[in-house]
């Protein structure tokens, strides 16, 4: 019996990638005039579930069901027919053409076989007014700024679909009066019977604007819920997974001897990015870096990494002050990082397990003393034994392992290195248990060996279990640092859920 | 002012300036005889580059224009002269081999996902090939249709006189123009050269709209080749050997962004103008040698490319900062 | 060791020669036949390995531009304006090592300026080189006053048309390029570092490595290899003909890489493959030549050769690939 109250609704979809279960039958309903929050950090499954509600991906058990009958949507312009629009964070329109063509284009009104431009543009006109931009149709749309950019990606969405709109992160490069702003339309639509389905990692802009949620994590439906019966704390308890009830507060490391300052950051950060920080990190301490997915937290990875160029503050390596502007400065120092894109910016996928493991190394050596084949097999052979590399053999191409064992691979190429500090972004995201557990090995070897961590993780019992302190960023702001008995879980989650009044960034 | 429009106001001001001192120094350059005769001269080149300007607007390239302008060339001389059929018949079947040339170019281009540059490489060596294979020859047309088309000229005052050619090449501009910055697909052109992800999420038939691209760039390299084998009266496989890259040289400097995305059938037009004025300089001039010509192409290029650089991509990151 | 060096020789590219070189010798029996004569060594293999020389020269510089995802469109205008240079300086009195020395500065300053406009100013690599490729010929007919300098200088001469050991100069020379840089990518870590940015230019760049630097480098070496072919070309015609010298030849060395494997998106890449890649379409412009075919043919089954290239190298083609290909690699890796 179709439950009519749903304008679009997913019955227990199922999609597997390889041997990865993307989602595990997962449940979602949208109910015609609300805004439907879907949270989760990354890999819970939110875009694979909105890819097989836009018809972009197919899914392999479950059924889609609109306005309460079964549909199979074969590609967005299918999903479209039957009411769907999506707007996604990167606008997908054409910064090289007019307002009015990006809001008609492929629909654009012909006579005599031209498009009647000036049809177009008065249509255009009316359309935009409804939205409150009272701006010129034919203007480039790469001229307008982000947030007018969204707001015709949004008419145009409800223009040609008119049911169900799927904003998948548009508030991710807004400030906060353009949000405001959108947040008006958004009620507006809302109030003519539109069912949106707003994904965003800001909390407080789901507490503004959204009506229920629904929240996944690791492929699995947590909740659905109506948000007037949660609190923020609520909200990340169940994204993280934690419960607070129980949160005994964890004895770990504060016994033991803080080593000698190795870097010290101070008013470190980057207009737009991240907030100013002060952060002093010792030899043989892991600094956990906890905080939502939006946060800052790989922002603030990527300047103490030079991999953007801080334009404030000051950082100075064992007591020396100095600049780190590049990646380059940055490992002559003695840094590594392993970024949290593994496949964009961590591993060269045709390149071999053994070449992957060693071109950090050799990027320091420079381009004259080169390894020999042999020094490199030695290399790479050592870390595939201590890593527990699971590679047929050293000269396949990393893109052939799993997920597990590249991030091995990736963390091998920096131990060859012989550094000082190490920044890991998210290092267990999307690996399986045992690769889990000897990336969580390692780490505690290396503190203990003397080197500085700093770990981004969003899995916090694992922070928890090797941070000798935690940093917890919100907002592109380091607010809160967690010494002692304040590192458990149920502190954690308070110090990200926390509101502060003009929490925008 | 719109910044697409910035590059072909450069264009035309370049145009303005480089006529005005031409003009001075040889006050008979302004006159309807030399005007009638750059058109002329310069039409086969200009219907060339009016395809070529579709294929790099949708971000792509085409290597293979003057080996079809050199192919249907042959083609049509050896059905005329050899076959004996009428110009027409003949010149019908070579666009109809030209449009299955450069639509199985696209499909190729589309569906392996391989560089246009290198597809439509392999198309220059086809059809070169192909035309070298019919014959390796000049094949003269002797047609009273030839006889009958060169006679169809307007005589302008001043003397000069407008070709049929000519004229044919300012009705393909317009055509082109018109269709470029009227229709659907023309839009769908600008959509795949802004951003290919983005067009097909929008709805934009991809595979359909790049294959119409390159069957209409080899057809205009068709007809392209018709108009040469009217002002040469005669086939030569190794015609044209080289106007991809003056096609494409007129379609940049015209102000045409070689990224895609951007520009304007009517720079183009432009563009092939400022090639000819150059040209027709170094004629008037008598002292200066013809290889100017291409070191001032390169130059004009490579400024144009700066230029190009300086507005389109060095303002991104300013606009991204002002956004933020 | 011994075994990888085997392995490499049975690689598909060598393969594909000797398939062509064994067509050449049905349709022409002769094929094989070398004689010795006045000093040196005939023969269409001979023929093969000397008029394939410009090309793979051209090709050992190509390969590491295409491996960073470039490409270098304007190697024939360089082999003119090289050819040029050297040609004029010889008439005008200057000794050949100085005029040699002249042509190649030439080539690599050529090769700096579409260095620093891909790597500086970011300009994608195929505009980047057409500027050249465009200006090029118009700067050698410049430098040769759009005359064709002909000379008699033996030392040109002999790089262009000599023996060596018996062996024609100009293949000497390729080969010793090729052994030369092959020595320099892989006993240094460039040819590392090239495939790295070719492969993922985000993460070589985490990983510490400056790429503008090694394209300056691969871009210069392209245009140092353009001028050597070009001062062979001059010295085989005994002239420098600024019109034709390398006309078409930077489309050939593409396809030349490209048949040694080396994708045009970048990443893995072979010096020696390449160099196959260039003999592979010489021994075919040689086929068809002394078989007795027009040599126009030539121009054809090159295109079907790029269609065959081309298909093998796409994505769809490995999603054609018979499936269970995939899961067994999979497999392994765990």
């Amino acid at each position: 019996m179709p439950d009519q109250q749903y304008a679009l609704e997913a019955r227990g979809i199922v999609k597997i990638f390889g041997n990865h279960v993307a989602l595990d039958k997962v449940d979602f309903g949208l109910r015609p005039g609300e805004v439907h929050a879907l949270l989760g950090e990354n890999g819970a499954g939110k875009s694979t579930l909105i890819k097989i509600l836009t018809g972009a991906y197919q899914p392999d058990g479950g059924e889609v069901l609109a306005n309460g009958a079964v549909v199979t949507l074969n590609n967005p312009q299918h999903a479209q027919t039957h009411g769907i629009g999506t707007v996604y964070q990167e606008v997908n329109l054409l910064p090289n053409r007019s307002v009015a063509e990006n809001l008609y284009l492929g629909h654009q009104p012909t006579r005599f076989g031209f498009v009647d431009r000036r049809k177009m543009e008065r249509d255009a006109r009316a359309v935009l007014a409804r939205y409150g931009l009272n701006l010129d149709p034919s203007s480039e749309l790469g001229a307008h700024s982000v947030a007018v950019q969204q707001i015709v990606a949004i008419a145009r969405a409800v223009e040609l679909s008119g049911k169900v709109l799927i904003l998948d992160e548009p508030t991710a490069s807004l400030d906060r009066n353009e949000v405001e702003r959108l947040f008006d339309i958004i009620r507006d639509l809302k109030a003519s019977g539109l069912a949106v389905v707003f994904i965003t990692h800001f909390l407080e802009q789901v507490f503004a604007i959204a009506d229920r949620v629904t929240i996944l994590r690791n492929g699995k439906l947590i909740d659905t819920k109506s948000l007037d019966d949660l609190t923020r704390t609520d909200v990340v308890r169940l994204m993280l997974g934690k419960d607070i009830a129980f949160s005994g507060a964890t004895m770990l490391e504060e016994n033991r001897p803080l080593g000698e300052v190795l870097l010290d950051f101070k008013g470190y950060g980057k207009k737009r990015s991240v907030h100013p920080f002060d952060l002093t990190i010792h030899k043989g301490e892991v600094v956990g870096v906890a905080g939502l997915l939006g946060s800052g937290r790989t922002e603030m990875a990527r300047i103490m990494f030079g991999a953007d160029a801080a334009d404030e503050g000051s950082v100075s390596v064992a007591g020396k002050p100095t600049s780190i502007t590049s990646p380059t400065d940055a490992i002559a120092h003695g840094f590594g990082f392993c970024p949290e894109d593994r496949k964009a910016e961590g591993i060269f996928g045709d390149l071999s397990v053994r070449e992957n493991i060693v071109i950090a190394l050799q990027g320091k050596l420079g381009w004259f003393s080169a390894l020999t084949r042999d020094e490199q097999m030695e290399i790479a052979g050592r870390f595939g034994e201590s890593m527990d590399i699971r590679a047929a053999s050293l000269d396949m191409p990393i893109k052939l392992l799993s997920g597990g064992n590249q991030q091995k691979v990736i963390l091998s190429r920096w131990l060859a290195t012989d550094p000082a500090f190490l920044i890991l972004d998210e290092p267990t995201r999307g690996i399986d248990v045992g690769a889990h557990a000897e990336i969580v090995r390692t780490i505690n070897r290396l503190r203990d060996e003397g080197l500085a961590l700093v770990v981004i993780s969003s899995e916090l019992d694992e922070v928890v279990a090797y941070s000798s302190r935690i940093v917890v960023m919100r907002d592109r702001e380091l607010v809160a640092e967690l010494n002692g008995e304040n590192i458990n879980p149920g502190v954690i989650v308070q110090a990200i859920a926390n509101h502060r009044d003009g929490a925008q960034a | 002012m719109n910044r697409s429009l910035r590059p072909l106001a450069a264009t035309a001001l370049i145009f303005a300036i480089a006529y005005a001192i031409a003009v001075m120094q040889f006050p008979s350059m302004f006159s309807t005889r030399v005007l009638g005769n750059f058109l002329t001269d310069n039409a086969f080149l200009g219907i060339a580059a009016v395809g070529m300007t579709f294929v790099i607007l949708s971000g792509g390239i085409d290597l293979s224009v003057g080996a079809v302008i050199g192919f249907t060339g042959v083609l049509i001389a050896v059905l005329v002269s050899w076959a004996g059929l009428h110009p027409l018949v003949a010149f019908a079947m070579a666009i109809a081999v030209a449009g299955a040339f450069g639509a199985t170019m696209g499909l190729a281009i589309h569906y392996l996902q391989v560089p246009a540059f290198i597809v439509t490489l392999a198309g220059m060596f086809l059809a070169r090939g192909g035309a070298s294979v019919i014959t390796r020859d000049s094949v003269p047309i002797n047609h009273e249709f030839y006889a009958f088309v060169s006679d169809l000229t307007i005589r302008l005052p001043g003397g000069g006189r407008l070709s049929m050619i000519g004229l044919s090449m300012v009705a393909i501009f317009i055509i082109g123009a018109l269709i470029a910055h009227r229709t659907k697909f023309g839009s769908y052109v600008y959509a795949l050269g802004g951003n290919p992800v983005s067009a097909s999420l929008m709805g934009v038939p991809v595979a359909r709209t790049t294959v119409a691209i390159y069957a209409l760039s080899s057809i205009l390299a068709a007809i392209s080749g018709i108009v040469f084998s009217l002002y040469t009266s005669a086939g030569y496989p190794l015609a044209a050997v080289g106007v991809e890259l003056d096609a494409i040289s007129a379609v940049v400097i015209g102000g045409t962004l070689l990224t895609g995305g951007y520009g304007f059938v009517l720079g183009t037009f432009i563009g092939v103008m400022l090639l000819g004025l150059v040209q027709t300089y170094i004629i008037f001039d008598g002292t200066l040698s013809s290889w100017w010509t291409k070191i001032v192409i390169g130059i004009l290029l490579f400024l144009f490319i700066v230029l190009q650089r300086l507005i389109f991509v060095a303002s991104a990151p300013g606009e991204k900062a002002a956004r933020a | 060791m011994m075994r990888r060096t085997l392995g490499k020789l049975a690689s598909p590219q060598l393969l594909a020669l000797v398939g062509v070189l064994l067509i050449n010798w049905l349709l022409f029996p002769n094929f094989f036949r070398i004689t010795w004569q006045d000093g040196r060594f005939f023969g269409s293999l001979i023929d093969v390995l000397n008029r394939g020389a410009p090309v793979a020269i051209l090709a050992v510089g190509m390969v590491g531009v295409i491996a960073t995802k470039g490409v270098d469109l304007s190697v024939g205008a360089v082999m003119a304006v090289a050819g040029a240079v050297a040609a004029t300086m010889v008439v005008a009195g200057y000794p050949a090592p100085v005029a040699v020395a002249a042509a190649l500065l030439v080539g690599l300053l050529c090769g700096l300026w579409n260095g620093i406009l891909v790597a500086i100013l970011e300009i994608q690599p195929i505009i980047a080189t057409l500027v050249l490729m465009v200006a090029g010929r118009g700067i050698a007919q410049l430098i040769t006053e759009g005359f064709i300098v002909t000379f008699t200088d033996p030392v040109l001469i002999y790089i262009g048309t000599g023996s060596f050991f018996g062996f024609p100069m100009a293949a000497v020379i390729a080969l010793v390029l090729m052994v030369a840089v092959t020595l320099i990518v892989r006993r240094t870590a460039l040819g590392l570092f090239i495939e790295a940015v070719g492969v993922n230019r985000a993460a070589a760049s985490l990983a510490g490595i400056r790429s503008r630097m090694l394209l300056l480098l691969v871009y210069s070496l392209s245009g140092l290899c353009a001028a050597i072919a070009g001062i062979i070309v001059a010295g085989d015609i005994r002239g420098a003909d600024a019109n034709n010298a390398g006309l078409w030849l930077e489309l050939d060395a593409i396809l030349a890489v490209v048949i040694g494997g080396t994708s045009l998106l970048g990443g893995r890449f072979s010096v020696p493959l390449a160099v196959v890649g260039a003999l592979i379409i010489q021994a075919m412009n040689t086929g068809i030549l002394v078989s007795g075919f027009p040599p126009e043919f030539n121009l054809i089954v090159k295109a079907g050769l790029i269609f065959i290239v081309l298909i093998i190298q796409s994505p769809l083609a490995s999603r054609l690939a018979p499936p269970r290909l995939r899961p067994a690699v999979k497999g392994a890796a765990k």
